[in-house]
Order: C-alpha cells, then sequence, then structure tokens
C-alpha cells in the first residue's frame, strides 16, 4: 500500500481514504444538476424547435412517400420484382385496383404529383385515369390501355418504379441539376432545366461581394464609432442601431421608393442634369437593388463584431508604431488590421452567412437577375408546393454553410470570433 | 399604403377566424377582394348575421396546402384558380362538394345547367370568367396606340418597360399569339418542344427590358407609377384603377387569356356549415350580378349576364370591360387546366432557369 | 526670463496647448532639456505634462509657440520622422508579434536588412536581460518583463531621445523599484536624453537629473532633485513633493534671508523668506517632519522653539512617525531615526519642538 495521498502511481485519496475524482464528483453533483435544470427550458426549447424542424427538413428532403403510401400494392409489386421486369398481370392488376381506391380516397392527385416531379405530362394520366377506375373489369390490361395508351409506356413503369421506393435521392439530384434516365442512371438536366448549381454559385458569389462592401463601408464607421467621443459615438450608434428598430419590410420598400426609376435618386440625378431623362439608370429589380439593399441591411452585422473588437484597442498600438517610425498606413496595416481580424472574420461570417440565406429583400428588389437560392427555396415552398425540393436544396444550402463554417475554423479559429 | 391596408386586413383576418359565427375567406386582395366584400360579403352577414373576414393572399393555393397538410386549417372558404382548383382537390386538399347545395338560377333553371360549362367541378365552383391582358399608358403612346399582343412584344415601335406575372402559365400562350400562332392552335404547339423553345425565344426578345410582377395589384401600381409602359394584369384591376381612380390605362383584349375563378372550402375548414352557407349565398344568380357592379369580370352563370348593367358609379356600361364580351373574344384564348396541371413542374422549371440565366 | 538656449537638445518655445480653443491645458511653456539629461515631468493628473510630452513625441501639435529637437523646429514634423522612442504607460507592445517582431518592427520600417535586424534585435534584447525570449508573445509575459520589452523597443533604433510616460505605474512596488535603477542605468550607459512623465515624486527624485514640477498648465519649480525638496519655491511644490508641515501666519519681521513669522494662535517662529516680500503678509511656513527637533540641544543657538502635545507616535521600523498638536494644527508631524538611544515619547507628553530657520520656508499662503 502506497501512501495514502502520495500521487506516485495511484489515485490520490481524501483524509477518509476516498479517491479524490470521486468525492470531487460527489461534492460537485448537485451544482450540476441545478445547472443542468437551469439550462433545460432553453435545451427543450432548441430541441423543440430548432433541432427536430431541421431534422423533419433533412427527412423530407430524402423521403417522398406520395406513391408508396397511396399505391401499396404497385410498392409490394416493384419490391418483389428486378429493374426491367415487364409489366405481368399481377402489375396491371395492382395498377388498376391501387388506383381505383387512390381515386376514393382522392390521393390520386399526390400519386400523380409525385411521378410527375420525374416524368413531366403524367399528372393527368393518373387523375384521368382514376375518374374510371371504379369501373375497371379484368384484363386490367386492356381497361387501362383502353383508357390512355400511355400506360404501356416502358419510361413510365420505370419512373414508377424509382417513387416507389419512398427514400430516394432524387430531390438532391434534381438540387445539383441532375435527374436519372429511364434506366435509373445519373444523369445531367437538360440544359434549358439547369438552374440550380449556377444559381447555388451565384448567390455564393454575391453574398461574398456583399460581405466584402459591409467590410469597406462598416470598417470605417466601427473605427469611427470605437475612438469618436462618447458624446458621439453615442449618436452615431444609435444611427447604426436605427435600421434593426425598423421593419425590414419598411426598410427594403424605401429603397424601391429611392432606387426605382422613377424614385428620389433617379429624380434628382435627372434634376441635376448628370443623366437625361431617357437615361434614367436601373438600379432595383435587378442585381444591383439586391447588392444596395442587402449591404444596408448587414451592415450593423459587421459594423457590430467590428467595433465591439476596435473598442477595447488602446491608440496606443498606432501611437507606439508611428514613433517606432512607420508611416501611418504602415502603422494601419501592421498593427490596427492584424488586431481587428477576429472582429472582420466574424462580421464577415455573419453577414455572409446571413446574406446566403437571404430571402425577403432579393425577393421584393432583386427582379430576375437578383434572385439567390432562398427565393427558389421559397418559390418550391409557396408556388410550386415541391416540398421536397425546396427540403434538398435548403439541406444543401445547410450544408454549404456548415463546410464554410468548417473551413473557417481551419483557417482562423472560430475561438478568434469575437461577436461581442 | 396599399401594402399596409393589406397587412393590416390579414392580420386582423387571423385573428378573429377561429370565433364563433365568423367564417374567414381567402382571396387575392386590392379590387378583386373588395368586389367580393360588398358583393358576397356584406349582404351575407346582412342577411345571416355571420361575419364575414376576408383574408389576402398573394396565390391561396400555397397557404391552403401548407394548412391542410399541417392540419392546422383556419380558413372556411378559399378562392382558387382553375387550375389550383383541380389539383389541390386530386391530392385530397379540399372537401368535396354536393352539387345540390347550389342554387338554381333566378329564372329557375337547375344549378347544373345554368353554370358555364366546366365551372363546377368536384370540389370548386367558378364565380367568375377573368382575363389575363395588357394595358398601357395612353399618356406614353398618344398617336398609332398599340392594339394586338404582338404590339406587346415590339419595343422598338413602342419602347419602354414592360410587366409581366413571374411565371410561366399566361406569359408562354402570350408569347406564342404574339409569334402568329392563332388562340386554337397554341396549346397544340405548346405541348412539342419545339412549341416551348419558340415560346421561350419570343419571352427572350424582351426579357431585358422586363418587371416581374407576383401580386394582382402590383401591374396598376407598376403603370401608375410609370415603371413601366406596359404590363400584363388582371383585367378587373385595370379596370378598377382606369374608371374608380381615373388613370389613363388602356387594355388591349387581343391575345387575352382567360379562365375561372371561384371557391372551394379547404378539407377541415373550422366552421364547415356556414361556410357551405356562405358558398350557396355567394353563387346565386344575383350576387353574381351584384359582383361585376364592382370589378369588371363576368359572371360564371348564364342567368346573371342579363342582370349585370351599369358599374356602381352609376354611369360605366360594364359590357365593353368583360372579358367575354364578344368584340373581346376575337383573339381570346381559353385557359387550359389539363395543359398547366400536367406541365407546370416542368415549365416553371424552364422558367426559372431561364430567369436566371443571362 | 527668455533667455536663448539655442544649444538646447529639446527646446520648448513658449508653447501652449488648446483643446477646445476656451481654456489652455498648457499655459506659455518654456523648457530646454540637455542632450543626454534626464528630465522628469512630474505633476498630478490634468497638470499638462503628458500634453506637453505627446506634443514632443508629435502626436498633438502645439496651438502656439514652437518646439525645437536639436535646433529644429519640429511643429510639423509627422511623428514617424522625429526619430524619438517612446514607452507607453500600458507598454503598448503589439500582442500579435512576437517579442523579436515587436523589435524588430522599428527597424523593418526603416529597411534595414534582415541579419542587421536580427543583430541589433538580439542586442537590444541582451540590454535588457531577456534574450532567451525572442520567440514569445508579450501576453506570455509577465509585467516586468513585458516593460524591459518596451523599453528595448524604444531604444533598438538608437534614437537620440527616448520619451517615457508613466511607463512603471503597472509595476509593483518592489519591481517599480528595481525598473528604476535599470532604466537609469540604461540611460547613463547609452548616453540618451530621456523626458519622463510620472506622477510619483519618488520615483522622479530617484531617477531625474532635474525634474519640471506641473500644475496648472505651468512649470512650479524647475531643479535639480534635492533642491525641489529642500527650497520649494512656492507652497504647491513644497506639499506635492515629499511630507510637508504646513503652519499659517503673517509675516511679523523680515530682513534679508531671515523673518519672524506669527502664527496663528500667536506664537513667533524663525523662517526663511522665499517668495514673501513685504511684513504683515500672509504666509504658510512649511517645515519638513524629519527637520523637526524636539532636543533642545540639537537647536541652533538663538532658535524659537515652539510648545507642542504629543498625540500618536507610530512605529515604522527606521523611523518613529509622531503627530503633535503645534500651534492649533492637529497633523503637525514629526519624524524621528529609530537610534539606540532614542526618546521615546508617548501621547499625552508635553513638548517643545523647534528647527533651524533655514528648513521653515515661508511660502505664498495657498
Amino acid at each position: 500500500m502506497a501512501d495514502m495521498s502520495a500521487p506516485a502511481g495511484g489515485l490520490l485519496t481524501t483524509s477518509d481514504g476516498r479517491p479524490l475524482k470521486s468525492a470531487l464528483a460527489t461534492a460537485q453533483k448537485r451544482a450540476k444538476r441545478r445547472a443542468f435544470l437551469l439550462v433545460l427550458p432553453l435545451l427543450a426549447f432548441i430541441v423543440i424547435t430548432f433541432i427536430v424542424p431541421i431534422g423533419q427538413l433533412m427527412h423530407q428532403a430524402i423521403y417522398n412517400d406520395g406513391f408508396s403510401a397511396n399505391m401499396p400494392r404497385m410498392t409490394a409489386w416493384f419490391a418483389e420484382t428486378p429493374p426491367g421486369t415487364e409489366p405481368d398481370d399481377a402489375a396491371w392488376e395492382a395498377l388498376a385496383l391501387d388506383l381505383k381506391d387512390a381515386a376514393a380516397a382522392r390521393s390520386v392527385g399526390v400519386v400523380g404529383t409525385r411521378v410527375n416531379y420525374e416524368m413531366s405530362g403524367t399528372r393527368s394520366l393518373f387523375t384521368s385515369t382514376a375518374r374510371g377506375a371504379a369501373r375497371f373489369e379484368p384484363p386490367y390490361r386492356d381497361a387501362l390501355l383502353a383508357a390512355d395508351e400511355k400506360w404501356a409506356d416502358p419510361n413510365l413503369w420505370g419512373t414508377m418504379r424509382q417513387v416507389s421506393d419512398a427514400y430516394s435521392a432524387n430531390f438532391f439530384l434534381a438540387a445539383i441539376d441532375m435527374t436519372r434516365d429511364v434506366n435509373g442512371k445519373i444523369v445531367p438536366m437538360p440544359e434549358e432545366r439547369q438552374i440550380y448549381v449556377s444559381l447555388f454559385v451565384k448567390t455564393f458569389l454575391l453574398a461574398g461581394l456583399i460581405t466584402f462592401t459591409c467590410f469597406l463601408l462598416g470598417f470605417p464607421i466601427a473605427h469611427l464609432l470605437a475612438t469618436l467621443p462618447m458624446k458621439w459615438s453615442n449618436l452615431l450608434m444609435i444611427l447604426v442601431l436605427l435600421p434593426f428598430w425598423t421593419s425590414l419590410l419598411v426598410r427594403t420598400t424605401s429603397w424601391m421608393v429611392l432606387l426605382q426609376q422613377q424614385g428620389v435618386v433617379n429624380n434628382t440625378m435627372v434634376a441635376l442634369g448628370i443623366i437625361s431623362e431617357d437615361g434614367r439608370i436601373q438600379m432595383i429589380y435587378n442585381q444591383m437593388g439586391t447588392i444596395i439593399a442587402m449591404t444596408h441591411i448587414l451592415l450593423p452585422f459587421m459594423i457590430l463584431p467590428l467595433y465591439s473588437v476596435m473598442r477595447p484597442i488602446p491608440p496606443s498600438y498606432v501611437r507606439a508604431a508611428r514613433s517606432l517610425g512607420a508611416t501611418s498606413w504602415t502603422a494601419f496595416r501592421r498593427v490596427y488590421l492584424p488586431q481587428t481580424l477576429p472582429g472582420v472574420g466574424a462580421g464577415s461570417l455573419l453577414v455572409f452567412i446571413l446574406a446566403v440565406g437571404y430571402y425577403i429583400t432579393p425577393a421584393l428588389v432583386g427582379g430576375a437577375s437578383g434572385q439567390l437560392i432562398s427565393n427558389l427555396i421559397a418559390f418550391h415552398m409557396q408556388s410550386s408546393l415541391n416540398w421536397s425540393l425546396a427540403s434538398a436544396l435548403a439541406a444543401l444550402l445547410l450544408g454549404a454553410v456548415l463546410v464554410l463554417y468548417w473551413i473557417y475554423d481551419r483557417l482562423v479559429g472560430i475561438d478568434n470570433l469575437k461577436l461581442g | 399604403m396599399k401594402k399596409l391596408l393589406v397587412l393590416s386586413t390579414a392580420l386582423s383576418g387571423l385573428g378573429f377566424a377561429a370565433s364563433a359565427q365568423e367564417i374567414a375567406v381567402m382571396s387575392w386582395g386590392g379590387a378583386y377582394a373588395t368586389s367580393q366584400i360588398e358583393a358576397y360579403h356584406k349582404p351575407f352577414t346582412a342577411e345571416t348575421g355571420i361575419t364575414v373576414v376576408n383574408v389576402d393572399a398573394d396565390n391561396p393555393a400555397a397557404p391552403i396546402k401548407a394548412q391542410v397538410e399541417a392540419g392546422n386549417v383556419t380558413v372556411d372558404v378559399v378562392d382558387l384558380e382553375y387550375a389550383d382548383a383541380v389539383r389541390l382537390c386530386d391530392e385530397g386538399l379540399l372537401e368535396v362538394l354536393d352539387p345540390a347545395i347550389l342554387a338554381p338560377g333566378a329564372d329557375g333553371t337547375p344549378a347544373m345547367d345554368d353554370f358555364l360549362p366546366g365551372a363546377v367541378t368536384d370540389c370548386y365552383v367558378a364565380t367568375i370568367v377573368f382575363s389575363t391582358l395588357y394595358a398601357f399608358d395612353e399618356s406614353k403612346f398618344p398617336t398609332d396606340p398599340p392594339t394586338t399582343i404582338a404590339d406587346f412584344f415590339d419595343t422598338a415601335k413602342y419602347p419602354g418597360k414592360r410587366g409581366m406575372r413571374k411565371g410561366a402559365k399566361v406569359n408562354l400562350e402570350m408569347a406564342l399569339m404574339a409569334d402568329g400562332v392563332p388562340a386554337d392552335e397554341v396549346y397544340g404547339i405548346l405541348e412539342t418542344p419545339e412549341g416551348v423553345d419558340r415560346a421561350f425565344a419570343k419571352l427572350s426578345t424582351i426579357k431585358n427590358d422586363m418587371i416581374w410582377w407576383e401580386a394582382g395589384a402590383q401591374p396598376p401600381q407598376l403603370l401608375a407609377d410609370g415603371e413601366v409602359a406596359m404590363t400584363t394584369g388582371y383585367n378587373g384591376r385595370f379596370f378598377a384603377a382606369a374608371v374608380t381612380e381615373g388613370k389613363p390605362f388602356k387594355q388591349v383584349f387581343d391575345g387575352q387569356v382567360y379562365e375561372y375563378d371561384g371557391y372551394a372550402i379547404p378539407k377541415g375548414a373550422p366552421n364547415m356549415e356556414a361556410a357551405k352557407q356562405f358558398l350557396t349565398y355567394a353563387t346565386t344568380t344575383q350576387a353574381l350580378a351584384d359582383q361585376a357592379k364592382w370589378i369588371a369580370y363576368g359572371p360564371a352563370r348564364h342567368s346573371s349576364g342579363p342582370l349585370v348593367g351599369l358599374f356602381m358609379d352609376g354611369k360605366t356600361e360594364m359590357g365593353p370591360f368583360m372579358p367575354t364580351a364578344a368584340e373581346n373574344l376575337t383573339n381570346a384564348l381559353p385557359s387550359s387546366y389539363e395543359f398547366w396541371v400536367d406541365r407546370d413542374t416542368e415549365l416553371n422549371e424552364r422558367f426559372n432557369a431561364w430567369l436566371a440565366s443571362n | 526670463m527668455s533667455e536663448s538656449h539655442n544649444d538646447a537638445f529639446v527646446a520648448f518655445d513658449r508653447v501652449q496647448k488648446s483643446y477646445d480653443g476656451v481654456s489652455l491645458v498648457v499655459k506659455d511653456l518654456n523648457l530646454n532639456i540637455a542632450k543626454g539629461e534626464f528630465l522628469t515631468m512630474l505633476g498630478p493628473s490634468g497638470s499638462g505634462k503628458t500634453t506637453c510630452l505627446m506634443m514632443l513625441a508629435g502626436f498633438e501639435t502645439a496651438t502656439n509657440g514652437e518646439i525645437r529637437l536639436d535646433g529644429t523646429n519640429i511643429n510639423m514634423v509627422p511623428p514617424h520622422k522625429r526619430g524619438i522612442g517612446m514607452v507607453f504607460q500600458n507598454y503598448a507592445l503589439f500582442p500579435h508579434m512576437t517579442v523579436g517582431e515587436n523589435l524588430s518592427f522599428p527597424l523593418e520600417v526603416r529597411g534595414m536588412g534582415k541579419s542587421d535586424r536580427e543583430a541589433k534585435v538580439a542586442r537590444a534584447l541582451d540590454m535588457v536581460q531577456m534574450g532567451a525570449f525572442a520567440n514569445r508573445r508579450p501576453a506570455q509575459l509577465s509585467g516586468g518583463q513585458q516593460q524591459r520589452i518596451a523599453l528595448a523597443r524604444a531604444l533598438v533604433f538608437d534614437p537620440k531621445l527616448v520619451l517615457m510616460d508613466e511607463p512603471l505605474g503597472a509595476l509593483d512596488k518592489q519591481l517599480r523599484e528595481h525598473m528604476q535603477f535599470e532604466i537609469k542605468h540604461l540611460h547613463e550607459s547609452l548616453g540618451i536624453t530621456v523626458v519622463y512623465v510620472t506622477h510619483d515624486q519618488g520615483e522622479a527624485l530617484t531617477m531625474s537629473d532635474r525634474i519640471a514640477v506641473f500644475n496648472d498648465g505651468r512649470i512650479q519649480q524647475l531643479a535639480p532633485p534635492a533642491d525641489l525638496y529642500e527650497r520649494p519655491d512656492n507652497s504647491f511644490v513644497a506639499g506635492f513633493i515629499g511630507e510637508n508641515n504646513k503652519l499659517p501666519g503673517t509675516l511679523e519681521e523680515l530682513s534679508g534671508d531671515k523673518a519672524l513669522v506669527r502664527l496663528a494662535t500667536g506664537e513667533l517662529i524663525d523662517a526663511t523668506p522665499v517668495n514673501v516680500t513685504q511684513k504683515g503678509q500672509q504666509t504658510l511656513v512649511s517645515i519638513r517632519p524629519e527637520r523637526v527637533e524636539f532636543k533642545t540641544g540639537m537647536m541652533p543657538p538663538g532658535a524659537h522653539m515652539i510648545g507642542a502635545e504629543v498625540l500618536e507616535v507610530i512605529y515604522m521600523g527606521d523611523i518613529l512617525r509622531t503627530r503633535l498638536r503645534v500651534a492649533g494644527s492637529d497633523d503637525f508631524v514629526m519624524k524621528c531615526r529609530n537610534t539606540q538611544g532614542q526618546t521615546r515619547l508617548s501621547p499625552g507628553e508635553q513638548i517643545k519642538v523647534g528647527w533651524h530657520p533655514q528648513d521653515a520656508r515661508a511660502l505664498d499662503p495657498i
């Protein structure tokens, strides 16, 4: 037996011989449990309002039971037979009976919509055939072909086989401009329907540009805020925060009033003779409108982290650099700027991530060319009602942002982030 | 200002939709909602004591799908475009209606014979025929004004910005008609890949001059602000701006695309009985005729036609403004719901891709 | 007053400074600093001493007057062209650079080659005994170590003039005293001119060749430490430097370098007139506590003695600090060395105290 409290080769123990570690754990247990109870409401809140919906979203991106839930016999037949099997009598019977049931349950539209996502022009085939399905008699093959010859199309059967599996990567494929041909091989979308990849690229480029303009505009203001006497910096801070207290819609609409062709800015320039009446500049309903309005709206998110980093930097650093022989530019570049990098990183990351997912502003002022990927997500949520594709796009966006975050952590380090 | 009003009505709609002896009706806002409030909601409340709350949406089909799928339906009656109604009905998101609840015509004609062909479906009762057409600012083109759909695409002869709804529907049809396709051949050509290419090619000729609108209230506003020289839009909205607000807007019925719009009841509506009662009331001969006093949409019942007279200002003859007036139908296209039910996914995808490409 | 000092290394010539255009922070400053001198600007905060230093460094511009360095007017010369080394209150070591990079910085901006830089940096680090720390970050160093690096950085580019703005303020007492010695030692061995700003009079007395006492934007007295302590020119200096007993009274007699002052309670005491001019004038007599004597044998002949009551005796180790009631004042202090045969007083005892007339200075009343 070693000495009671000797660390050499053994565990430290308390004076009554219990191992020190377990004694410490017992002593802290109560405090830990209390701390956990305190954060429990927040944890529950986050799980219910954030983790679960995001999980559902991810699930929806790969899961769509529009076909399998409403066409059980067909689904079973596809599961039993290998791909490429010619439809036999059992298959035709399954189809006819499923259509009959789906028509009665008014769910045939869901089935048609699901197949239509993969093969355009088939929706009405399902709905119109289903209207007469109640009268189908064996032999079902003849009955179905009598209703519509398209049922014999092997492409249709190939597509139905694909969608009979509720789990499918097809929506992710669609989100990167890919699709499956009838044999299930992954091929690019026809060129005139490719949109998402280029839109992702455009979204990231625009977000980068907006981040950069925010940095260019925000840096001097943050510096002023950090160095002006209290009286003035407080006033300036209120001006910086003012947009936060104004509704996003109001701010965006004011940009419309300012920038439209018959708007304040154009009118002023015409009045001043800078441009002619015919030369009015299109500043809104295009990319420029998106960039201007979003830069304005996201500027505070750049200024505040910068300010919080700049505020504690004493002026003596720059003075020291100057006294050591550096010009004001060198002092700024070599001494001041590097110390603000955590704020620059935090502000840029914040603005970029917000910009990448921004929706309302590009929707209102972006016109056709200023649309971002989020507007297409909204389109599929609200107009085309293809929620699976919207989920796939959103999941890709989320993934891209996480990858960026990871790269940032690798390059700069998340612990260098300073938000305030 | 208009936005604020829309917003506040929407909010008040949400706030009160749940309480008893109240039903919520979701519609498209603006002059169209006003006509419904005046012609249907107010008299219905006066007669039954049931308050009707109007809720606005850009296109009610989207929120209805969301509400029904989420199992949280707050709307009792919804105003839908024909193709949307067919689609939602097929997906089981709308209540199936018994045609027996529809009132016979004022002249005694049974309801099913009195409505225009196809106006009543399993889940849907059409109330009006509306048209998407283009209008221009007369002051911009004082001499030799545009008269055909081809003129809309001719920015050399009629310079200025154009406005169109952001979506494939109607735009592709108009593009083909402007390209010389007769109305009755439009959908046949659009079925083919070459036809689609041809329509997009025609749209491309004015793409750089285009401002896209989404809500029905926008086109008259764009015209009034001078943001566009001409824009497509709903004929009733243009009529309201021109006649009630005295704007110098002229509508061009050549190349118009007309279709039904009407009422349905979402599955699981909270006040089902009152909703049906409203539906019956709002689709009577008189109610449909009354609506035409407020907006230039044609009633979907034969028996209502003769009752349409003057606009509520007491002097404007409604006839020439109706999309269904004979002189307006010389080159007009009835919208094909069968075509759009099948092709909307593909064509909207292509439209979005076309829109995003430069 | 304005003697021409064109040979002075640093010269403030009728310099005035105002921040707001309403009041002057520095009022008519004239100061000449010789080459190789260690001059300290001492004063309470707000007295204008830091402003003077900042004007010299080039971070503030003089509102009026002229500042010359080595005979050249530098009013319009930007800070980085003045070639003045500076040590800041909080060291201002660049946190994102290593110690070596910090020292290398002034050499880099002067375009010096890499090998020369490395040699100079190594030499400067050795000079402050920090040779082993070149690769550390400032945050990894103790306060004293940071202080040495700051010093080395201000010296590494061989400036002729080094400014120090309260450089030891953040250190604890022991370290501060040690650093005072080191700075003084560096000053002597390098032969540089140092302008040092502090509000710590002990520091000023220990290190300086001359001290300029600032108050209210003016130099109150400019003198070597001993003169300043023993022969303050006015009540402010007397009160600011060291501990001091003040007895208010009226000038009873005035003849040459001797004065007789009648205190408020009627007693007469001897004093040396400093800035009093005529009989009947109000005055404040200042006496250092260690110059107060209570043993009659130690008094010069003819010196006035005055009655006192012992209120408190504080044992401070090397000295005994005795608080007395003298001429109605309860805070009159006498310091006696704690020698072998020292008389121990006890509270309540009635004694008589006196001093050499030279040690009692009749100054202007405040």
